[in-house]
């Protein structure tokens, strides 16, 4: 990373820092940006990165969002103990899905982590925790470590931001340190990479991992900021919209899902009142994208400044 | 009359045809699945959408479109539909082919994947948009109506489900026929295994490919006519549906047509069977299997490790 980016960054984080000073940006509506951004993040990891495309990180998203809802509202957890808990059962279904989803390659790993979220999506239904349609609502925010009341939305703003901060760095690290490198040379070239030695299948399923752990986060974090997990958050329309962030935003650029989350979270805040249209122009923001834009915003940005990553 | 476990014969049969017939959707929509994959290497997310659309095309067909067009007496019944519908949304996937998915030939497959789930977004939403989601009634055509009773043991067969298992695996073994038997079918498969090869022999590899796309999108329209009188025709009927046929073809693998169409059959009917003795487990039966079928043989059960 060169000094302009490093720069770049840090001008991003003091305007986050300063957001509550101002009152254009509704702090709700930035928390959301930030959840999703960290999801994208997380999500990207894996496409970007690995080079494999998942279709059922909303199952990561999800069922760390109904854990986390159902210990902090159920169990009078705290929040620190909530998320962690619901951090947990993402990386151990991360773990189990992972596993089962890496013994095929491209398309039907796509296929696979579809079908295996779904089946999440099924149990969210019917599973006598999660509340049936309803999902689990009124969630206590409670106070951070009993000292940091969460209900105040300046100070969720702070939490969700660190939250955000911290995975960001660990996708950072991992994309930079020579484990991401393997992950690299993964995506580019599967058969060489095993030929170099490397115990492919392993890197692959600890990417998915830490990708589906981080997705976790991600998702006990935004059942806090709402105070709510639904069927929407195992949805698959959830797992097609962290794709499309990634891919609008720029796949395999450490910025750009950011980016992505912030147009998509925008765009649906935009056209949530006008019917299904929010469905339609996400689908034709995929078609443009694939077909015309297919290194993203951030991409094009850099391609047009020659920014190395 | 015997029962065994609590289930008495009548409601197993009963089950089992539901699922013979959840089956045969299965097996014509993995069939297209997998004759698009075999040329085109993309996975069309946008079939369950296309099943949708033709059940959408043939109630429009039936109930709108004498009133778009003033002529009160034009419509467009089942039999028309069955045959109509499947054409039509062979010309719109030969659209989709021509237009966009032809760009994306020389790119990473997962951009096929990426486009035709937008498209499936795209369909669904209009679709929603327009018509809601609670759904619309097709009533099945007046010689399919009522039921055949089967007295000997005390079983009402309805006629329309019975039509929609026979003439499925009709079009499902006649389309097996041609790829496997015919000259057509033997360029098609070379095309699967070598387009190169076959192009430098002179075929036309690119409209084969057009043809392919248009003949799996076709069958899905098929498959949305027949499901019209069965399931109300709805804008999310498709979307439900095609998560469980990758489950499907990820099963089956999708190196053999025969395969494609008996893995959709016999999961069908596991389905059926798993409603009548564990009726909690039916929603996610077919995902298990797959999970199992994962780690027992990671190619599908007909599938070839490429």
């Amino acid at each position: 990373m060169n000094k302009s980016t490093k720069l770049l960054y840090g001008i991003l984080l003091l305007i986050a820092v300063l957001l509550p000073l101002q009152d254009f940006i509704y702090l709700v509506f930035a928390m959301k940006v930030l959840c999703f951004a960290l999801f994208a993040c997380a999500f990207n990891l894996l496409l970007g990165f690995t080079g494999l495309l998942s279709f059922g990180h909303a199952a990561f998203f999800g069922s760390a969002a109904y854990i986390t809802a159902y210990f902090c509202k159920e169990m009078g957890a705290s929040p620190e103990i909530g998320i962690l808990l619901g951090v947990l059962g993402s990386a151990v279904l991360g773990l189990l899905i992972g596993a089962l989803a890496i013994r095929r390659q491209g398309i039907y790993f796509a296929m696979v982590t579809l079908a295996l979220s779904q089946m999440i999506y099924f149990l969210a239904v019917q599973l006598p925790y999660t509340g049936g349609e309803d999902g689990i609502q009124g969630v206590p925010r409670g106070a951070l470590f009993g000292l940091i009341d969460l209900s105040n939305d300046v100070h969720m703003y702070y939490f969700v931001l660190a939250v955000f901060v911290f995975g960001f760095a660990i996708i950072m690290r991992t994309v930079y340190s020579p484990f991401g490198q393997i992950l690299k040379a993964i995506r580019e070239n599967e058969p060489r990479a095993i030929s170099l030695g490397y115990d492919v299948d392993r890197f692959k399923l600890i990417c998915f991992v830490i990708s589906a752990t981080l997705s976790g986060l991600a998702g006990s974090t935004k059942s806090l900021v709402f105070q709510l997990a639904t069927l929407t958050d195992v949805h698959w329309h959830m797992s097609g919209e962290v794709v499309l962030m990634t891919l609008l935003g720029g796949m395999g650029t450490i910025f750009g899902p950011v980016v992505g989350a912030g147009i998509v979270v925008s765009l649906q805040n935009y056209l949530a009142n006008i019917g299904s249209w929010s469905t339609i122009a996400t689908g034709f923001i995929f078609v443009i994208c694939v077909l015309a834009f297919r290194r993203g915003v951030v991409g094009e940005i850099s391609a047009f400044f020659k920014i190395k990553h | 009359m015997f029962e065994l476990l609590g289930i008495t014969p009548q409601g197993l049969v009963a089950q089992l045809l539901v699922g013979l017939i959840n089956g045969s959707f299965y097996a014509i929509l993995s069939l297209g699945l997998a004759i698009i994959f075999g040329l085109l290497n993309i996975i069309n997310f946008s079939h369950g959408a296309q099943y949708t659309m033709g059940a959408f095309v043939a109630w429009i067909g039936l109930t709108q479109i004498s009133q778009w067009l003033g002529f009160p007496g034009l419509t467009m019944n089942y039999w028309f539909a069955l045959i109509l519908v499947p054409l039509i949304m062979a010309g719109f996937g030969l659209i989709l082919e021509r237009t966009m998915l032809r760009r994306l030939y020389h790119l990473d497959h997962l951009y096929g994947l990426l486009l035709t789930f937008g498209l499936a977004l795209i369909i669904e939403g209009l679709f929603r948009d327009w018509y809601g989601i609670s759904g619309e009634s097709y009533p099945a055509p007046e010689l399919l109506q009522g039921a055949i009773p089967l007295e000997a043991i005390g079983i009402i067969l309805p006629k329309y489900r019975i039509w929609v298992v026979v003439i499925s695996m009709l079009v499902c073994f006649s389309t097996w026929f041609v790829i496997e038997r015919t000259k057509l079918g033997a360029y098609l498969r070379a095309g699967t295994e070598n387009p190169k090869l076959l192009q430098a022999f002179g075929v036309n590899v690119p409209l084969m490919i057009s043809l392919a796309y248009a003949y799996g999108v076709g069958l899905a329209g098929f498959a949305g006519v027949l499901a019209a009188p069965i399931f109300q025709v709805n804008p999310l009927m498709g979307s439900n549906l095609i998560i469980i046929v990758f489950a499907v073809v990820v099963i089956g693998g999708m190196g053999s047509i025969m395969g494609a169409i008996l893995t959709g059959l016999g999961l069908g009917l596991i389905e059926g069977l798993t409603k009548v003795f564990y009726p909690e487990a039916s929603s996610v039966v077919i995902f298990v299997i797959m999970a199992i079928v994962l780690l027992l043989r990671p190619a599908g059960l007909f599938g070839r490790e490429k």
